[in-house]
Order: structure tokens, then sequence, then C-alpha cells
């Protein structure tokens, strides 16, 4: 039987962390390492999760992490693992937690280096579709229509233009051991995913959308829901790529709303019917794909 | 290990090693002070079920004798407890 919440380890590894209140990928970052235990060496970029969990001397982690560079948390963890099995020591986890930034941008070409090796590491990106530790910037992550500074809503153009980037894919491609996807709505099949790549050799990549209230204009209290609500309408997807195939962990059986979804969000509600027409046809476009290339379980 | 507030705190420069690694879980500041209503959890009402324990983004609520309590040194009064609880067992109470 897998974790759940009343048989995950009680300890608590990320405390007392100066994230906003209700923020997603603080609560992505602590789940996983009450999966993956004190035995787990955390590696952190440039980023929200680093920012608020090093503010020296207050240390928020309860085992060991450390910052790496914006673009190089992937070569970081090949790094601690090499250097920990050098010197003869196999009981441990090389976690790296990521932004959308730090993962499809910047970190992208040190990400797709640890696969091509197979580097024994996890890879854990926390996905809140902006830069929001510099005060939320685009991403290739940031969804079609959203609001970012750099992507303002004006009369001409209507926050971001481009559609966000499949990293689920395009790490799958690699022909990557283990990767998933999932959402911190979902906390139960992201706990169940955590220890099934903490127990494969090989390189382990998963992806958690992570809502950031700050940056997606929702109240303080609505992280959890909204990001059960991207999952049910449709905007997401809980899936698995192993022993090269793709698998869909959860269809919903009927869409919610797309527009109740997006409306309740300040960086989506400049978007007109047009737009969200728009969304609703690459949703549908997406999961035909779905349907026809991920087997159900 | 649980991160947890320090007795005593360094005072003085030459207190804090002058390299950049440092002991895990060192905690100085609480963050209660963020907070404009608090959680306030009927134990009567509560089931035990750890959903509020499960998605506190800050870990701030314990097992406590088959129910739950919180650590109000760190909890930032998100509110995300108080939604997730089916029966209704949490209420946020302004801070005063
Ligand atoms: C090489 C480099 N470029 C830029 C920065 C500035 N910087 C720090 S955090 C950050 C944003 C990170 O965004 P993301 O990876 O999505 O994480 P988030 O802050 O959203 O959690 C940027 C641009 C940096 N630290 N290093
Ligand atoms: S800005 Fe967003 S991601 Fe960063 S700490 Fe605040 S809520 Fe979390
Ligand atoms: S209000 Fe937020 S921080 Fe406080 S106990 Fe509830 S979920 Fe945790
Ligand atoms: S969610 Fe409600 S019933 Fe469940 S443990 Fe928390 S307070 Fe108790
Ligand atoms: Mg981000």
């Amino acid at each position: 039987m897998s974790l759940n919440a009343k048989t995950l380890n009680e300890e608590e590894f990320f405390y007392g962390h100066k994230a906003c209140a209700g923020c997603g990928g603080s609560l992505a970052v602590r789940i996983a390492l009450k999966v993956l235990g004190e035995r787990s060496i955390a590696v952190l970029p440039a980023g929200c999760m680093s920012a608020v969990g090093f503010n020296f001397p207050q240390l928020c982690f309860g085992n060991n992490a450390i910052i790496s560079t914006f673009a190089g948390t992937a070569s970081m963890l090949t790094g601690i693992e090499a250097g920990l099995r050098a010197q003869g020591i196999t009981d441990f986890q090389a976690v790296g937690f990521a932004g959308d930034g730090g993962t499809a941008d910047i970190g992208l070409q040190a990400l797709s280096g640890a696969i091509d090796r197979n580097d024994d590491i996890l890879y854990i990106c926390y996905d809140n579709e902006a830069y929001m530790n510099t005060g939320i910037q685009k991403s290739s992550l940031t969804p079609f229509g959203a609001k970012t500074t750099t992507t303002p809503a004006g009369k001409n153009i209507r926050g971001n233009l481009r559609p966000k980037k499949n990293m689920f894919e395009i790490v799958a491609a690699h022909g990557i051991p283990y990767a998933a996807t999932a959402s911190v709505g979902y906390l139960n099949d992201f706990i169940k995913k955590v220890e099934k790549a903490s127990k494969i050799r090989g390189t382990k990549y998963i992806h958690i959308i992570a809502p950031c209230p700050t940056g997606w204009g929702i109240p303080t209290d609505e992280t959890v829901n909204i990001a059960k609500e991207v999952v049910d309408c449709g905007l997401w997807y809980l899936a698995e790529y192993e022993n090269g195939e793709y698998i869909l962990n959860h269809k919903p059986k009927e869409f919610s709303d797309v527009e109740e979804y997006l409306k309740k969000q300040s960086r989506f509600r400049h978007l007109t019917e047009e737009d969200i027409e728009t969304i609703k046809r690459s949703r549908d476009l997406k999961w035909e794909a779905l349907n026809k290339n991920f087997r159900n379980n | 290990m649980k991160p947890y507030l320090r007795d005593k705190l360094p005072q003085k420069l030459s207190e804090i090693p002058d390299f950049t690694a440092y002991e895990a879980g060192y905690l100085v500041t609480k963050n209660a002070g963020w907070r404009n209503v608090r959680p306030e959890i009927d134990k009567e009402k509560c089931v035990g079920c750890l959903q509020c324990y499960l998605h506190c983004p800050d870990g701030v609520i314990y097992k406590d004798n088959g129910k739950v309590a919180v650590d109000y040194d760190f909890c930032k009064g998100c509110g995300i407890c108080k939604k997730i609880c089916k029966v209704g067992a949490i209420r946020m109470e302004a801070e005063k």
C-alpha cells in the first residue's frame, strides 16, 4: 500500500520558511521531503523555494540542502550523487526542486544532460507558471492568455501569446526511466509518484502544478482547490511515462467549466469569450492526443 | 529532523560561521506576525482525518491524541486547512 496522510513520516523537513501564505510550491516541497525523508539531499536553484528556505541564519530545511546556480540544478544533483557514491555512501536520495523558469528555460540543458547520462537523481519541477521570485515574469511554462509583468494585458495584446511548453513529454522523449505529472490538488497521487520514483534507479522527473496566490491572483485559501480544478477542467492532466509507455492516471468523466477556472484568477480576468474558446479548443486537441497515445490505468 | 526555534541566537558576527555551510533546521524567527486570522480547531467536531495536516503548506498542523493541533508560532493564517476540512471543525478567527 502506498503512503497517505496517516502513514506519512510525521517529521517536517521544510519548516518556518518565508513563502507567502498559501504557497503551493512550498506544499510540494514539504510533501516530497516527507516521502523521501532525512537522507535526501535537496538542491534548490535560484527561485522562490531557495529564497524562502535559506534566509541565513534562518535555515528551514531539516535535511541537507544546498542552493545551486539558476541553470545548474541537474548538474549539481549529478555532482552530489557521484561524490557520495565515490565515498561509498549509498543510502541517500539526491532531489532537486526547481521552478518552471529554472526547469523549462534556463535549466533545460543541464537537465537534458543528466537524463542523457541517466544519472541516479530525482528532479522535481514545481510549476507556478511564471518567474515568481523576481516579480511574475513569463516563462515558457506560462499558459496562453496569462497576464504577467512581461506579458501585460492591454488593448491589443491580452496576456501571454504563446502556449505552455510541453515539458513532461519533452523529458519523456529522452527515454527517461520515469517521468510523471502531478498537482498539489491531488496530493495522494503526488505522494505515490514520489515514492515510486525514489525506488527507481536512473533519472526521474516529476512535474507538479503548484499555484502561487501572489502571481495568480487568488485568495490564499484557494491554492489547493484551484490546483484540483485545473485538472478537473482538463487544462492539466495526471500522467506517467515508464518503460517507454505513456499512462493516463486520471480521466475526468466530464470536464468542469474552463471559464470558471480562469475567471477566478486575476491573471486571466481580462480574457475575452474568443480567448476562452481558443483555450477550450487547444484543451480538446490535447485530450484527443492523450486519448489516442496514452494508456488508461 | 524538524527545524526548530533556537533558544540561544547568535548575537555577534563571530558566533556565525564564516563559511557558507551551516546547521540544518536552524530557526531564529517566527512567522506568527504574518497572520491576520488564526485557525481554531473544534476538538469535538474533528474526526482526525488529517487532511488539514496533509495540505498545510507550512506543515504546522500536527497529530494530537487522535485529533490535530496547530503550531501558532509558524502558522500564517492562509485558511487552506479550513477549506479542506469536510466536517467544518476549523474556524478562522480574526487576530486581535
Ligand atoms: C543566471 C541567473 N539569472 C537570473 C537570476 C534571477 N532570478 C532569480 S529567481 C528568478 C526566477 C525564478 O523563476 P522560477 O524558476 O519559475 O521559480 P519561482 O521563483 O517561480 O519559484 C530569477 C530570474 C539568477 N538568480 N540567476
Ligand atoms: S511568490 Fe508565489 S511561489 Fe513565491 S513564495 Fe509567494 S506564493 Fe510561493
Ligand atoms: S491557516 Fe494555513 S498555515 Fe495555518 S494551519 Fe491552516 S493551512 Fe497551515
Ligand atoms: S480536516 Fe478537520 S476533521 Fe480532519 S483532522 Fe483536520 S480538523 Fe480534524
Ligand atoms: Mg516559477
